[in-house]
């Protein structure tokens, strides 16, 4: 089975991935792997706001929104 | 700079604890993710001795309160709720500084059971700063709930502290965690937490600056610590410990003539 890379960004609503790769340095690398975004963690896109831009995450029994700006640089693999 | 109000906000700060009213045997600091009931905790443990107050210099408030346990006087500093220790924020940068340079007798993590996983980021960060630390397992009547047990002595042995389940909101726990941080403020317990090994070339770095930070500054400081945060070129580290050193006497700070500035972005 061929498993997909994708940008967090694409992970459609409803679908949930791994964690593969945070692409970021820097405080926002550090807040991220703090919320506990690290590789191997599960990600769950839960919702999208009215203007599409944050979504909504869950991560590790928390929701947490992402900005595109940041869920671009976070690579996942789709979990089917 | 000088010493303004915010460098010397801290240690103004644990003088005042140390000489309040009724001198306090122990100091000891509550941490915490946010929305672990760190405050009910608190709360549940001083009752009505308590007040609030705002960190001299910077916009935090903070609460202190105090028990008595075993005829000792052991003051309780319940610090802002946070994720994490590095710093990126001035809540971060206060409990940071409380529980490196305070050098709190204990300190106590409240985590939530029911999503315990999200939590252990912060307990980690605590003991590779003190081993003498008490994780508080809060809110096990809501993990009771959503039907999650979490083994606490397999918890224990992993970490090498004490874990404690309670539900402060019941009152259920209280009594043992009174006594797990007794244990631990008075050294009738001695933790034996798990280093966390980096990989080698880092090791090889930490060992070469923390050999250097002992050298420079004996016992003060848990060199491998600050080892890990010079290495990351943490600026407001940097500054703290100048403010630190400010406060010590001025043979100990001076005569090194060590200079952090070449890591800070100052």
């Amino acid at each position: 089975m061929m498993t997909r890379e994708l940008a967090l960004t694409h992970l459609p609503i409803g679908r949930t991935a791994e964690v593969v790769k945070v692409g970021l340095m820097g405080l926002t690398r550090n807040r991220l792997l703090d919320l506990g975004l690290v590789p191997s963690a599960v990600v769950e896109a839960v919702r999208k706001s009215p203007s599409g831009d944050p979504v909504a995450y869950k991560i590790r029994g928390a929701v947490i929104a992402l900005r595109s700006e940041e869920s671009r640089h976070i690579t996942v693999r789709l979990i089917e | 700079m000088g010493l303004t109000a915010q460098s010397t906000g801290l240690y103004a700060f644990l003088e005042e604890l140390r000489r309040s009213t009724v001198p306090a045997d122990a100091v000891v600091a509550l941490a915490g993710n946010p929305n672990t009931g760190k405050s009910t905790v608190f709360n549940a443990l001083t009752g009505l001795n308590q007040h609030t107050g705002n960190w001299p210099g910077k916009t935090v408030v903070l609460a202190k309160g105090s028990y008595r346990h075993q005829d000792k006087n052991i003051t309780l500093v319940d610090l802002p709720g946070t994720y994490s220790l590095l710093a990126n924020s001035a809540d971060e940068q206060v409990a940071r500084d409380f529980i490196c340079f305070g050098k709190p007798d204990t300190t106590v993590v409240v985590a939530d059971a029911t999503c315990l996983e999200r939590n252990l980021n912060l307990v980690l960060q605590v003991l590779e700063i003190t081993p003498k630390t008490v994780l508080c397992v809060n809110l096990v009547d809501e993990a009771k709930r959503k039907r999650i047990t979490v083994d606490y002595p397999a918890l224990a042995r992993n970490l090498g502290i004490p874990v404690i389940p309670t539900a402060a909101r019941e009152k259920t726990g209280l009594a043992e965690l009174k006594e797990a941080i007794h244990q631990v403020a008075f050294g009738r317990q001695s933790n034996q937490p798990k280093r966390i090994v980096y990989p080698e070339r880092l090791e090889a770095a930490i060992g070469r600056i923390q050999e250097e930070v002992e050298r420079l500054f004996p016992g003060q400081f848990n060199s491998r610590w600050v080892a890990l945060r010079l290495l990351d070129g943490d600026a407001s580290l940097i500054q703290e410990i100048r403010n630190y050193l400010g406060k010590v006497p001025a043979g100990l700070a001076g005569a090194s003539g060590f200079n952090f500035s070449p890591l800070g972005s100052n």
